[in-house]
């Protein structure tokens, strides 16, 4: 088995405009499908919310995050295992930020 | 209390006590010593009880014996005498006499610590258990080895192996330091844990033995809760889950010993002073930040204390499931969560998942997916029951796969 970086990008405006039914049902969301990742035994790390504040440093600038584009801002991360890129990508389709528009990218975790 | 029945049960409370305090005196690697002491007062009881008659206060003359002969050993070996005295406070400077401590208090400390020692994760788990139960408890060898489904000689040799050890790891009776004790705290309730399933799931037919099991396990969580220390969110967890599960104990299995399935259990056998001590369990174990798999299990176990179904019920089980794998993977939690899936979202999206957990050499396994496929696919059920049947190993699994395949090839015949 490889590990496999999720990066979850969505617009945050539009999730930080959601009313609280939208938010729980969510959380439900992404608990079902980060659970199913679980039983699968392939979940190494459920990882974290990022909060949207932030910084960007490039060499001696220092500027007020958010990053590129608000629309695309990364919102938070988890770890999976999966044999190959292709499955890690079939199990990201389940990823309920699609359903706010938002996208998963999949990046093989390098170990040396 | 005839005299027949007193002295075994004596021997199962006041045995334990004796070995604390006397091994936490003499140091772990005179454990043996300790129990011979404890045993031969029990044997100087049943001699002279049958004779002279129950003594008024039966305990108190047996810590009397224990003392005494704990006190003429040490006199016996001057060399042993000198190296406790060394390690201990005297309680008179002129005559050096030993105190040897068998006040409640010293007694609950002691134990406590013995537990710690017993419960070393340097000791394979069925050591520990084994430790447990022949030192905590006060089991007969032959008690343990009818609950492990063995004979004596395997439990001696894993008892002697496993004090050797604790002996090359110089294992002290004592509360682990402050750093170390949450670490040390989660083996111990591990290997708790362990003791109850051994009596709750285990295929021993003799129901008794197994109640007795899952009765000690609680006895000593709740050890566990009456030190500060110790007494953490995560132990009262555990006692609620255990206090949940042992209440469904006298329905689970029918006159002839047959295991009766949840659904068909009569819940008016359910032991509701049980599940009312699991709520309050379940309360004090709501504080601090931490939740443990226990936290998540007793919340599972929770719901199931309540036989009716509804949408609520098992969305909540299968969020605790969720909850659960995230915190750790286990084959079962996955296929207990599939299941709750299934009651909460419908059998075919339950299918789909359960196709996913590459479980194929369990038996569990297909049992769920026999049972997921029923009224679906019953082609499929036949075939993911008939591999249950052959991947089990337990008698009372076979029973019930057999009754179920019976039922299904009945349910056909009638619908042709």
């Amino acid at each position: 088995m490889k590990e496999f970086l999720l990066i979850y990008r969505a617009d945050q405006n539009s999730v930080a405009q959601r009313s609280p039914e939208e938010m729980q049902a969510s959380t439900q969301q992404w608990m079902d499908w980060l659970g199913g990742i679980a039983a699968q035994n392939q979940l190494t790390s459920n990882g974290h919310r990022l909060v949207n504040e932030g910084k960007v440093v490039k060499g001696s600038v220092v500027t007020d995050g958010p990053f590129t584009e608000l629309k695309e801002a990364v919102g938070g991360y988890s770890i999976i295992k999966a044999a190959s890129l292709e499955e890690a990508t079939e199990i990201s389709k389940g990823c309920p930020i699609h359903k706010v528009g938002g996208s998963v990218e999949i990046r093989q975790l390098d170990k040396m | 209390m005839g005299q027949a029945e007193l002295i075994p049960h004596l021997f199962r409370t006041e045995y334990s006590k004796i070995v604390a305090v006397l091994t936490k005196l003499f140091g772990l690697e005179h454990i043996e010593t300790a129990e011979d002491i404890a045993s031969d007062t029990f044997l100087r009881a049943s001699e002279l009880w049958s004779i002279n008659g129950l003594p008024e206060n039966p305990v108190a003359w047996l810590y009397a014996v224990a003392k005494n002969k704990a006190i003429n050993y040490l006199n016996r070996d001057k060399f042993f005498r000198q190296k406790i005295i060394g390690e201990i406070k005297v309680t008179s400077e002129q005559t050096e006499e030993i105190d040897i401590d068998l006040s409640t208090g010293n007694i609950a400390d002691s134990q406590l610590q013995m537990m710690f020692a017993v419960c070393h994760p340097s000791i394979p788990s069925e050591a520990q258990i084994g430790l447990a139960l022949r030192i905590l408890c006060g089991f007969g060898i032959e008690e343990i080895a009818a609950a492990f489904l063995t004979n004596k000689e395997t439990i001696n040799k894993r008892l002697h192996r496993a004090k050797t050890k604790l002996r090359e790891e110089n294992v002290a009776i004592t509360l682990p330091p402050q750093p170390e004790i949450q670490q040390r705290l989660s083996n111990v309730l591990t290997t708790l844990y362990l003791l109850f399933n051994e009596g709750y799931y285990s295929s021993v037919q003799d129901t008794l033995i197994r109640k007795d099991l899952c009765l000690e396990a609680m006895r000593l969580t709740t050890m566990l809760t009456l030190n500060e220390q110790t007494s953490l969110p995560a132990v009262y967890a555990l006692l609620a889950l255990m206090s949940f599960q042992s209440s469904r104990f006298d329905a689970r299995t029918d006159a002839n010993g047959e295991t009766v399935l949840y659904h068909d259990q009569d819940d008016s056998l359910w032991d509701k002073e049980l599940i009312r001590q699991g709520e309050y369990f379940l309360n004090l174990s709501s504080t601090g930040p931490i939740a443990s798999k226990y936290h998540y299990e007793a919340g599972i176990a929770y719901w199931h204390t309540i036989k009716r179904d509804s949408p609520e019920k098992w969305e909540q089980i299968l969020q605790l499931y969720n909850q659960l794998l995230l915190l750790e993977y286990s084959p079962i939690a996955a296929l207990n969560r599939t299941y709750a899936l299934s009651k909460a979202r419908g059998k075919e999206l339950a299918i789909a998942e359960a196709e996913k957990l590459r479980l194929e050499e369990n038996h569990l396994y297909h049992s769920l997916l026999g049972e997921l496929y029923t009224g679906i696919n019953n082609i499929e059920a036949v075939k993911h029951l008939q591999t249950a049947l052959s991947l089990t190993k337990s008698q009372a699994d076979k029973n019930i796969i057999s009754a179920k395949l019976d039922a299904m090839v009945q349910n056909e015949q009638r619908a042709t």
